[in-house]
């Protein structure tokens, strides 16, 4: 504390000194009157004009949508500007009658406007149509003073060069729909906008969608612009690289051809998806420019169901090719020794059932190589019953069955792998014996997705390293222009012995060198697989093959890896219907492995 | 002890000051129910919860101008603590909104730290001199600085630049008041001061727009980039296209077909200059005035420099949310988000405006006692 006489002296000194704040205060505070006057009365007139006409708009500007790759740098997603046809609210005086009018000038959907413009908006743009043709745009610019509110506005359209290819993995756009606008994961996107609706284009939505920008332009009477106030860039989505190579996928869509199936080829050691083919498919281009109704419906209705990736979708029984997860649980639980042999009649008779093997003579001796080059079915009912559900149940699960892979696509389907739990809880029933006899061999209620098969060739491959499938490789970021690799993802490896791995490899090579998919044998690569056939319905035994509708013939499937030594590649195969895998699919996953096989040794020549 | 309160009970000055203040605020009200009522559907619309808030800042009031204020003034420098421990809170786990982070929530409610340390600040700076001879530099400006200084960072750290400019107003203008060395020096710098937003203005409006996004974004993510020429533009067609009278309640366009962004908040003055016109801005001009000018008598006429210089920095707080918010409307400064006091709608800035006001009262109900 100091003391009171200097303190009344101090108050003095400060309080003479607020004179100054005030005069300070006033003087600001007049001139903001003067301000005031300045817009309200000197110039208020205009501001009324400016108010009355509200003749500024406000328009958002589509950014560019992210371009997507291949890995090696191939274009497969693009954008091309287009005309689009927007009505501007504020200038239409007269809904109906411009409704009337524009069927005159250019093939509209006019109901379908009607209910878009209920919603009771008064103000900001709607658009009525999608890519005017140049024609369709000249002959509403010459028409403006009978059209108004009428504004064609250039914006980017998707557009997929390569048509039909890789359609499932890219996917299509399309407009952001009501529930998705309510949908708290779109919060920041504007109704109107063009968004990811399948495929990566959907599942990297964020990455591609870029930020709008706006534009705010003082307006004519008939809505035009005349001037711009202020302007804000848009920036355009990231770029991103694919690791798909669409070399690949493109040979891997013509090798399944006018039949329906999958192919997913693998880099068995950082999950890279190669190929992801489909078939049939779709055209992108046609969904992603607004499809008319009747074109969605003929679409969806299809029984081929084009839009279905059978790849990560179809849920099929593995057949045979779960040999290979039996034969690891085979090995890895001592149930029988890799070189014991058992001797195969060609029938296991169990209860009052008789099991039969694919070969009515049956194989003979069988020790575990055999049994899987031979594809003999008694060797597996036999440890298979020997094994029980539950232990068949874990290494299947071990091996990513009945579980999603996690690939970056919607709508992945988990597969089913059966156990005593899980018949109990669906079926209400207990397990019978019998059942576990049909899943040995890949049948009764197991049922795969031909992605989680390359997954089970690609851990046997990389002797039990489990990785994740994935989709994106880099992104390139728009802001810095800087490439983002991905990093490689974690792998895990599986609890197995390698020497299991290595008597499963022996097993999967002897297959195609003289087993079931002799077919499958290259000159230029050793390759390794497991044919199998994926029963669609019981047939007896003695119909003749040739004479069921195909409908009911069972799917040809055919898992592999390359080169045996040093694995490159991993493949899964299945063509719906078109019965043996070693006649129906195996080519096909050779000729695709030597492509890869080649093409690899072409870019190393090319890049030294 | 002899209490030193004035038992007069209230004088004339007294009800015109809290008579002017219940205006402002019913004027404040009156415009948010115009703006947010078309449009509403909520049980419980805002201009119910800024009457609410109105309530809740009348009892701070009451309390601020009922407690003699050297008591507040006593643990100023803990209640100064504490409010920079809710402003790391907020950084640490604040709320975000619109880019930056600003709340702490409270229940129901958003409380708004970076307000709230004003009063504390204030409390602070008008002890510290009160009770510390102001010889020197280093005790007269270097030392309140080290005071001002965290919270400052902490609130422009957020970021917000409005609050933290207001921060730092409350502070110059003290620390001139106090130790103006020449009064043709203080004038000047004062001057300088407050036409600090008009030379902004001038400056700023030689800047390209994206030299003033960059700026902006740098200080600033949460201010409205791009879009901050169409804000400024629809809120100058509000005031401009007012006139001379006004549109009428619910007359005004501008506001009624939401061409006017953030109405009821930081442009409610735009929403009452058009409804209202010339006319009436110059009233609430005039009422603002009329407070500034009470606080400003009373801080002449205080008993001690504590009391003196908290009443300056009322004056100060109030008078920079007003000069700035209606500068920034009118199109003189940038746009920086910064309310009007006890108009804009927000609890956080109702309840600390009105707590302000209350030990403004209080400084001068304690005037007339004897050192």
């Amino acid at each position: 504390m100091f003391d009171s006489s200097r303190q009344a002296n101090e108050l003095a000194d400060i309080q003479s000194r607020l004179i100054f704040v005030k005069v300070g205060l006033l003087m600001i505070l007049v001139l903001l009157g003067l301000r005031l006057w300045q817009l309200q009365i000197r110039d208020g007139v205009y501001y009324v004009e400016l108010a009355r006409d509200n003749r500024t708009r406000s328009i958002v500007l589509e950014p560019a949508r992210g371009l997507l790759y291949d890995r090696n740098g191939a274009l497969l997603a693009k954008n091309i500007p287009s005309f689009q046809l927007y009505l501007s609210l504020e200038d239409v005086p007269d809904r109906e009658a411009i409704l009337a009018k524009l069927p005159e000038y250019i093939d509209v959907d006019i109901p379908a406007i009607s209910e878009r413009l209920a919603t009771k908006r008064r103000r900001g743009r709607v658009k009525i149509k999608n890519g005017l043709t140049l024609k369709e745009a000249a002959l509403i610019e010459s028409h403006r003073i009978e059209l108004p509110g009428v504004v064609i506005q250039p914006e980017y359209q998707r557009n997929y060069p390569l048509g039909n290819y890789a359609a499932h993995v890219i996917g299509y756009v399309g407009e952001i729909s009501e529930s998705q606008l309510k949908d708290p994961e779109f919060l920041d996107v504007q109704a109107g906008r063009t968004i990811g609706q399948y495929g990566v284009e959907q599942t990297f939505d964020s990455h591609l969608l870029g930020e709008t920008g706006r534009k705010v332009i003082e307006v004519d009477a008939f809505g035009y612009p005349k001037r711009s106030l202020s302007i804000q860039a848009p920036l355009a989505g990231n770029d991103l690289y694919l690791t798909i190579d669409i070399r690949l996928q493109r040979l891997a869509e013509d090798l399944l051809g006018e039949e329906a199936g999958a192919i997913v080829a693998l880099d068995p050691w950082n999950g890279d998806i190669l190929a992801l083919a489909s078939q049939p498919g779709f055209n992108p281009n046609d969904l992603s420019g607004g499809i008319s109704p009747h074109a969605w419906q003929q679409l969806l209705q299809d029984s081929r169901h084009p839009l279905t990736n059978r790849a990560i979708q179809g849920q099929y029984p593995p057949g045979s090719t779960f040999k290979i997860v039996m034969a690891a649980a085979v090995l890895d639980s001592q149930t029988l020794g890799a070189k014991e042999t058992m001797t195969c009649h060609g029938t296991f008779p169990f209860g009052r059932r008789v099991f039969r093997d694919w070969k009515r003579s049956g194989h003979g001796s069988v020790d575990l190589t055999k049994a899987i080059s031979e594809s003999c079915d008694v060797y597996f009912y036999k440890v298979g019953n020997q094994l029980g559900i539950d232990p068949i149940a874990k290494y299947s699960r071990q091996f990513g069955l009945g579980e999603k892979t996690g690939i970056a696509l919607s709508s992945e389907r988990s597969g089913l792998v059966p156990s005593r739990k899980w018949k109990r809880k669906h079926r209400g029933e207990p397990w019978y014996p019998g059942e576990t006899i049909s899943i040995a061999i890949g049948q009764g209620f197991l049922s795969v997705t031909p992605i989680q098969m390359a997954k089970v060739v690609s851990i046997v491959a990389t002797n039990g390293q489990v990785v994740q499938p994935r989709l994106l490789k880099g992104i390139r970021l728009r802001r810095t222009g800087n490439l983002k690799e991905e990093p490689s993802p974690i792998t895990q490896q599986l609890p197995l012995a390698p020497e299991t791995f290595s008597k499963i490899k022996e097993g999967l090579a002897a297959v195609v060198t003289k087993g079931t998919a002799k077919r499958a044998q290259s000159n230029i690569v050793s390759i390794a697989g497991k044919t199998g056939t994926a029963q669609v319905v019981a047939l007896k035994d003695d119909s003749d093959k040739s004479e069921v509708a195909k409908k009911h013939r069972d799917h040809a499937w055919f898992v592999a890896f390359a080169p045996v030594e040093q694995p490159k590649i991993a493949v899964a195969v299945i063509v719906e219907h078109m019965g043996h895998g070693g006649s129906a699919a195996a080519p096909l996953a050779k000729t695709l492995i030597e492509a890869y096989i080649n093409g690899e040794g072409q870019q190393q020549d090319g890049s030294l | 002890m002899n209490d030193n309160v004035n038992r007069r009970g209230l004088d004339t000055f007294d009800w015109c000051f809290l008579g002017i203040i219940a205006a402002i605020i019913s004027i404040g009200i009156l415009s948010i129910y115009s703006v947010t009522n078309a449009n509403s559907s909520t049980k419980f619309p805002i201009y119910l919860k800024q009457t609410t808030w109105m309530v809740v800042g009348t009892l701070a009031f009451l309390v601020a101008a009922g407690i003699d204020y050297h008591k507040f003034a006593r643990f100023s420098y803990l209640l100064y603590g504490a409010g920079l421990i809710l402003l790391i809170i907020v950084l640490i786990s604040g709320k975000t909104s619109r880019g930056s982070q600003r709340w702490i929530p409270l229940g129901p409610l958003m409380v708004q730290p970076s307000e709230f340390i004003k009063i504390p600040l204030m409390l602070t700076l008008a002890s510290y001199y009160g009770t510390t001879s102001r010889e020197g530099w280093l005790r007269r400006l270097i030392i309140p600085a080290l005071i001002v200084l965290p919270g400052f960072l902490l609130i422009l750290k957020q970021p917000d630049l409005g609050s933290s400019l207001g921060f730092l107003a409350i502070f110059i203008v003290i620390v001139l008041t106090v130790g103006m060395k020449s009064k043709a020096f203080g004038f000047i710098a004062l001057a300088a001061l407050m036409l600090f937003p008009f030379v902004w203005g001038g400056v700023w409006g030689s800047l390209h727009g994206y030299q003033q996004d960059r700026i902006l974004s740098f200080v600033d993510p949460s201010s409205d980039l791009g879009g901050k020429g169409y804000h400024g533009l629809q809120s100058r067609i509000a005031i401009g296209s007012g006139q001379l009278l006004g549109k009428g309640l619910y007359g005004g366009t501008q506001t009624q077909f939401q061409f006017l962004p953030e109405g009821h908040t930081d442009f409610v003055f735009a929403v009452f200059a058009e409804e209202w016109g010339f006319i009436g801005s110059l009233v609430l001009l005039s009422l603002y005035i009329i407070v500034l000018l009470m606080g400003l008598e009373i801080a002449f006429n205080a008993k001690d420099i504590t009391g003196s210089l908290l009443a300056v920095g009322v004056v100060t707080m109030l008078g920079f949310g007003i000069i700035v918010n209606i500068a920034m409307t009118s199109g003189l400064a940038p746009i920086v988000g910064i309310p009007l006091p006890l108009m804009s709608y927000g609890g956080s800035a109702m309840v600390v405006n009105l707590t302000a006001l209350g030990l403004l009262l209080n400084v001068k109900r304690r005037r007339l006692s004897l050192l």
